[in-house]
């Protein structure tokens, strides 16, 4: 099976802390994976170090074939560039930039700056109408999707999405869910931090944290989720 | 995408840019002041300094030491007749022209050649000097200029009307000559030398504050005329505007000779006071000009003591200014640590990231120092005005000096917050939990 990530043995330390101890684990292309856990399980941690922005203390983390370790700082940026795209729970869209400007950011970071696409990035997650709002003119759920627009612009090989739906209510939830569904079936990996049973039950796959150590490992489940709602739903 | 992204900053912290936009401004305004007077107050120490007189003197070659001596004294020896004096040891006249067609003829302010007689007036022996005071002195350029002590020695207090050249029998009369013999404005006296009694009008009494008090000044063909040495002059004033020595032009005053082909090019095109000597000598052949050090040190000094005042003020300046925003930029940095996260976190550089903060912070120094600038011209004037009484001439290498101070403020200033951001981590911002 070809594996998109690769971690092994890894400890992450600070100080007297250690946030994550000895992990080891495969991601296939093409997986969803949620990751879950108590507060101060390791989740956060485990997801910087997947997506370059922090480095373990001990162990390998193979990316795509690249093993992070060996990577400069400057390599690790370019790794987040063309690689990753991050979904943050508190959306951290730049204030002064409408959606569009938000996705095309992205672009801009990565290559060239195209609005047609950042407008159809925005039109599959149901925002081509809102492109010109400022975030502060948009609810919460749509800052949200247009974060995933923003992640999804460049066609990166894996998303890492934390905490997605923290700060949205159901229906969001569920919208934001069903496009993340539509991107693992094109193809892409995706990763969810989540404290949260629903947001697990979409995962291909569901792994358990606690105290840095992975205590379980469970394939399925993808099947409770109710496309044909979530569909209905985003159409509405 | 970098202009929407600097423009929407920079319309989203107004009030900060504000603030930045105004401290740059006020430090800007003053740097600019200061470095418009520092340019310009040259051009104005020197203009003052020429009221005090002239800075070079020319004597013929010829000339004993001891002449000057008693030149300078005011009093020949007992027995030394200037008269007898061979010819050698003068100037023609006519040859004076030449001082306005040096390389340097425009920084020649003013001159005025001299012939001193000796003679009686009534018991006392006095001295006569002839002079230019006001002479057109038409150049073989088709130009025409004024010369003469009228306006080498603008000091003199007279209480009639200046001297006139072509007023041949009316003469100057020294204050401390005129108490002497109870002189008074308008009074005939007759004066003598040798054979020679001639009839003249006191057409005013001078007080020049020096020497000059104890004699009679009068036009200069009447000198020539008791002399008997028509067409030649002893001695010539002459009034430059100068560049303040430097260790070049001191080499070069005591022997030219000894500069490399580079150095002597640029002491020649310099308008040292040795190398407008130089010049004067090369032009009148048979002469020897010196420089009158006590004046020509004096402007040095002063303009070099000035300079330095205005760069260190300029400098405290710059300093003030980058410090005082420099936490304006570091507060704002800080409120958007997580924006910095999160470009750095979509795979920005620290270099994209820099250029981005850089740009926005060099149009907010680019429209305070514009507007400094502006208020620094105006300053300047009021300096001017104030001290010289006369507006500043705001020469044209400011506009890219300012430039630099802004640039130089906005990279001070910002050095402390470029730390934050450069050392600034994603993973600490973009978790807010």
């Amino acid at each position: 099976m070809n594996h998109i990530l690769e971690i092994d043995n890894v400890s992450k330390i600070y100080g007297q802390v250690v946030a994550l101890r000895d992990l080891s684990l495969t991601v296939p292309q093409g997986q969803w994976l949620a990751i879950m856990g108590p507060s101060g399980s390791g989740k956060t941690t485990l997801m910087n170090i997947v997506g370059c922005l922090d480095s373990p203390t001990v162990g390998q983390v193979i990316l795509d074939g690249l093993n992070l370790g060996v990577l400069s700082h400057a390599g690790l940026t370019a790794i987040r560039r063309e690689s990753i795209g991050l979904i943050f729970q508190e959306f951290h869209l730049i204030p002064y930039l409408t959606a569009l400007e938000n996705v095309m950011v992205a672009q801009y970071y990565h290559s060239l700056v195209d609005e047609n696409e950042a407008l159809e990035a925005l039109a599959r997650v149901g925002l081509r109408e809102r492109a010109r709002h400022l975030p502060k003119q948009l609810s919460g759920g749509e800052q949200q999707r247009v974060c995933v627009a923003r992640a999804l612009i460049n066609h990166p090989k894996i998303i890492l999405a934390d905490e997605p739906t923290g700060n949205l209510d159901e229906t969001n939830e569920l919208l934001v869910m069903d496009i993340l569904r539509q991107l693992r079936d094109q193809g892409s990996t995706i990763i969810v931090v989540t404290h949260a049973q629903e947001v697990a039950a979409h995962a291909d796959r569901v792994i358990v944290l606690e105290h840095g150590r992975l205590v379980q490992d469970r394939v399925g489940a993808k099947e409770r989720v109710d496309n044909l709602e979530t569909a209905s739903l985003m159409a509405g | 995408m970098i202009w929407k992204m600097v423009w929407g900053a920079f319309g989203g912290q107004k009030r900060k840019n504000a603030l930045i936009a105004l401290t740059v401004g006020l430090g800007v305004s003053l740097a600019a002041a200061l470095l418009g007077v520092m340019f310009d107050v040259g051009d104005k120490v020197n203009q003052e300094l020429k009221s005090y007189g002239a800075n070079l003197n020319i004597v013929p070659r010829g000339a004993s030491m001891l002449t000057e001596m008693y030149l300078l004294n005011d009093e020949p020896p007992e027995g030394e007749d200037l008269n007898s004096k061979a010819a050698e040891n003068f100037i023609p006249e006519n040859e004076l022209f030449k001082i306005k067609m040096i390389f340097w003829a425009y920084n020649i302010v003013d001159f005025a050649p001299y012939l001193t007689v000796p003679v009686s007036l009534g018991p006392k022996k006095v001295l006569l000097t002839g002079t230019w005071f006001n002479k057109l002195l038409s150049l073989p350029t088709g130009d025409e200029v004024n010369v003469g002590v009228t306006a080498l020695k603008s000091w003199w207090k007279l209480d009639g009307p200046p001297g006139d050249d072509a007023a041949e029998n009316e003469v100057l009369v020294g204050q401390r000559l005129a108490q002497d013999l109870n002189l008074k404005k308008g009074e005939l006296i007759k004066v003598t030398a040798g054979p020679n009694t001639v009839s003249l009008k006191v057409r005013a009494i001078f007080d020049g504050g020096g020497p000059e008090d104890d004699r009679i000044y009068a036009p200069l063909a009447l000198a020539q005329s008791l002399a008997n040495r028509p067409g030649l002059v002893e001695s010539v004033e002459v009034s430059a505007l100068t560049t303040p020595e430097n260790e070049l032009a001191r080499r070069a005053a005591l022997n030219p000779g000894s500069l490399s082909r580079l150095e002597w090019d640029t002491w020649y095109c310099t308008a040292y006071i040795s190398s407008i000597a130089y010049q004067l000598e090369e032009v009148l052949p048979a002469v020897r000009v010196k420089a009158i050090r006590r004046v020509a040190e004096s402007e040095g000094a002063i303009l070099g003591k000035i300079q330095l005042l205005m760069i260190l003020l300029t400098i405290l300046t710059l300093l003030c200014s980058a410090l005082a925003i420099s936490n304006l930029v570091t507060a704002g940095i800080m409120e958007r640590g997580v924006e910095i996260g999160l470009l750095k976190a979509l795979g920005a550089s620290n270099f994209s990231v820099t250029a981005l903060f850089l740009l926005e912070l060099f149009l907010v120094a680019l429209i305070g120092g514009a507007i400094g600038y502006a208020l620094g011209f105006g300053l300047a004037q009021i300096i001017g005005l104030s001290v010289f009484g006369t507006t500043i001439d705001v020469k044209t290498a400011v506009i890219p000096i300012t430039g630099l101070m802004i640039l130089a403020i906005a990279l001070m200033g910002s050095l402390p917050a470029l730390r934050i951001l450069l050392s600034l981590k994603p993973t600490e911002v973009l978790h807010g939990r």
